[in-house]
């Protein structure tokens, strides 16, 4: 068969070229067990799963590298929606949902599937309400539809700026991540361990752009899904009899009841006592509305789910696809990838905790303590008994300080960070090394695609949106695709720059993401295509309104706290007591000597402050709750107040909404095929 | 705005109102009842626990299959789908 185009040939080779590489990879990790076997020590394992993905996700960069605009921002709207939807799996899970969220589950119990309900039930929305619709536009970016849609720049540079705030901490995080996973796995130093990462993502995106990214993002979660999947999978048959962990955790599940009331009763957990004496386990596993109260968890649900559908990394992702028919089905695609991953991720959660409470329950010596506890110990991931868990002694010597111990582990006594669930699990269940490197290698493709996407998205907003459209819309092709080569470097090598500094308060404020998006750009996107009546200067308002509302309120309840509750104290929904502890600390800082005296006072007046900081008792993450109904109300509002937008515009809504014909934007540069 | 084109709408805004029903329903209303689903227990899954584990994931999941379906069905019957 003849191929006319020489894109034409690998599209319609997809499935077998997949189908090599994972066969490719599996006989790759059974490899390097059987070298594991014969006695090569773990630490050129590791290197071995670390840089052969790399290398191969680079090649594919390089391989898809193009000259051609239409390629590079939409990689020639040729993805099919099957692979589109794995590469969007791989852009959506993040280096930390990789690694955390079992843990996050371990540590919350019910309340954790707040996230676990939030990052999945978005994609209705995506599907429903937007997807399909953004298609259709033709836009080479999320801004260029806020551009298109409510005409002028304006609302354009509003897009860009949430875009970027959204966006920028992300990558952060990915990087942060990508460095922590390959210095832990690799005793890299942190900071090499980030510019070698920094590498790997150039290498995927520079040259191809999305088309590269694409293709290394489904090759990147091949990699992800089978490292995530097979450790429990083992576990499960070893335990159950069953590799379906997603089945027979619901054993587990009650195992860990039954342990929960024997740690109770012999004293070994922390309890709570009734008003008749009565003792029980403080924090069942299955027991809602323990950390979160119903209106912290049901907001939170709501904010990431909007969120998700905000987010211009995954939207952009729609983009790609050949017709507005098979951006709808790859929606559908992308979501059940990502359900393969968050589906297990409880089985993951309770697997652990059954091992954790069976070790507790069975009385075990701090002196008998396992392995795997000093191995993260080590580096600080668990601690007993208050101090990092280094070896034996260290942990007998922290645990003599505590009156009534008793010399045997205890559960309020160990504290486990969130990241070592998912990367002890084969350590724990007494798997070969090579496992826990094939769980290293899925963590760094987690967070390398979610890094790619990311930075493809923040590049391609300043050098499509920013540059070309609003500083030099004559520039030519080749100065446009050498300008987004230029930003992307320049905002990759400043993110990696920033993680190399462990920014703690960056960090923190990925979670802010989720609300920024859904406040700043989800009211006009949606009325947008929904509602013909929106207009520029409702547009406007709105996402003004609702971002401004939402920065408002995470930086105030975050960096303002006191300022912020003085203001506003009349609508916190804390208890009485905290906010009485507020006025007594406020006391005693404004009575307190000047120096070091005010200044303690201060930290303490500060703490406090951003405990009863809030409006109704929701919580700084869910700040969209607030950001998008003032969104909704700003854009609805604003376009009632003035004049309904042009016959023309109201015609191109019409054709938005149509999926025949053709796409609304043309690039003048783009070689696409016409539909 | 054509009769043809403006049934089209209708039938998609119809479509768009049922899915997000059942997404408001599988996101936060069953979740409401959690306490009381959580007295049936099914191979060791409480059941309220399970829906938010896996069950509404599993419906999202389902939904999306059957709205891409039913959206091209109202596209082709109303004359605006695109090519094969």
């Amino acid at each position: 068969m003849a191929e006319a185009k020489s894109g034409g040939d690998f599209i319609s080779n997809l499935g077998k070229i997949y189908t090599y590489y994972t066969g490719g990879f599996f006989a790759f990790v059974v490899f390097l067990g059987i070298l594991e076997q014969l006695g090569v020590p773990n630490k050129f394992i590791g290197y071995g799963f670390v840089f052969l993905t790399i290398a191969v996700y680079a090649l594919i960069g390089v391989l898809s590298r193009t000259s051609e605009v239409g390629e590079y921002y939409v990689a020639g709207r040729k993805v099919p929606a099957f692979y589109n939807g794995m590469a969007t799996g791989a852009d959506w899970m993040s280096g930390a949902s990789f690694v955390g969220m079992a843990g996050t589950l371990f540590l919350l119990g019910y309340d954790g599937l707040a996230f676990v309900l939030g990052w999945t039930g978005g994609y209705v929305l995506v599907a429903v309400l937007i997807a399909p619709f953004l298609r259709k536009f033709g836009a080479f970016t999320v801004p260029d539809f806020f551009a298109e849609r409510y005409g002028g720049n304006t609302t354009r540079l509003i897009a860009v700026i949430v875009l970027i705030s959204c966006s920028f901490t992300y990558v952060v995080a990915q990087i942060y991540a990508t460095g922590l996973i390959a210095s832990r796995f690799l005793d890299l130093d942190f900071t090499v361990a980030v510019y070698a990462g920094l590498l790997g993502i150039l290498l995927c995106s520079m040259l191809g752009g999305m088309k590269a990214v694409t293709w290394t993002q489904v090759a990147q979660y091949i990699v992800l899904i089978v490292a995530y999947l097979l450790p429990i999978v083992i576990l499960s048959a070893k335990k159950f009899g069953i590799p379906l962990p997603q089945l027979t955790y619901g054993q587990a599940l009650q195992e860990i009841a039954n342990l929960e009331n024997s740690l109770a009763a012999k004293g070994m957990a922390p309890v709570i006592k009734d008003a008749a004496g009565a003792v029980s386990f403080a924090k069942p596993h299955i027991k809602p509305f323990t950390d979160y109260d119903p209106l912290n968890y049901f907001a939170l649900i709501l904010c990431l789910m909007v969120g998700t559908a905000s987010l211009p990394h995954i939207l952009m992702r729609y983009f790609t696809t050949p017709s507005v028919r098979d951006a709808r089905s790859s929606v559908a695609w992308s979501l059940f990838f990502i359900f393969l991953l968050y589906f297990s991720a409880p089985a993951y959660a309770a697997f652990s905790k059954l091992e954790v409470y069976s070790l507790i329950n069975k009385g075990t010596a701090l002196a008998d303590l396992p392995q795997w506890i000093y191995t993260y110990g080590k580096i600080g991931l668990v601690k007993v008994c208050g101090a990092n868990a280094v070896d034996a002694q260290s942990v007998i010597a922290a645990c003599g300080k505590i009156a009534n111990q008793g010399g045997l582990l205890r559960l309020q006594d160990l504290s486990i960070n969130t990241d070592v669930i998912v990367l002890s699990t084969p350590e724990i269940a007494g798997m070969p090394y090579v496992i826990a490197g094939l769980v290293a290698a899925g963590g760094l493709a987690a967070a390398l695609s979610t890094a790619d996407g990311l930075l493809l998205a923040i590049a391609n907003a300043l050098s499509h949106d920013v540059y070309y459209k609003m500083i030099n819309p004559n520039a030519p092709t080749k100065t446009r695709l050498i300008a987004s080569r230029v930003l992307l470097l320049f905002v990759a090598v400043f993110a990696a720059y920033v993680a190399s500094t462990k920014p703690a308060d960056i960090l923190s404020m990925v979670a802010w993401a989720f609300s920024l998006a859904a406040a700043g750009i989800f009211p006009a996107l949606v009325l947008g295509v929904w509602w013909k009546r929106a207009n520029t200067p409702g547009a406007i308002i709105g996402m003004l309104a609702g971002f401004g509302a939402c920065v408002y309120y995470l930086v105030g309840t975050r960096y303002y706290a006191v300022s912020f509750y003085e203001t506003w104290s009349w609508l916190s929904g804390s208890a009485p007591a905290a906010k009485a502890k507020f006025v007594e600390l406020q006391t005693a800082w404004s009575s307190a000597a000047a120096g070091a005296a005010k200044d303690a006072a201060w930290v303490a007046l500060d703490k406090q402050a951003q405990a009863v900081a809030n409006w109704f008792g929701v919580k700084n993450i869910s700040a969209a709750l607030f950001g998008m109904p003032i969104g909704f109300l700003g854009v609805i509002v604003g376009s009632l107040l003035t004049r309904a937008p042009s016959q023309e515009i109201q015609d191109m809504v019409d054709a938005t909404r149509r999926p025949s014909g053709d796409l609304i934007m043309r690039d003048k540069d783009a070689v696409l095929p016409s539909h | 705005m054509s009769r043809d084109a403006a049934r089209h709408w209708q039938r998609t805004s119809g479509l768009m109102w049922t899915m997000l029903g059942l997404w408001l329903f599988f996101s936060f209303v069953i979740h409401f009842f959690v306490n009381s689903l959580n007295s049936i227990v099914i191979a060791g899954f409480p059941l309220g626990f399970y829906m938010a584990a896996q069950g509404s994931l599993a419906a999202f999941v389902v939904m999306l299959f059957v709205f891409a379906k039913k959206q091209d069905t109202i596209d082709r019957e109303e004359g605006v789908a695109e090519e094969d």
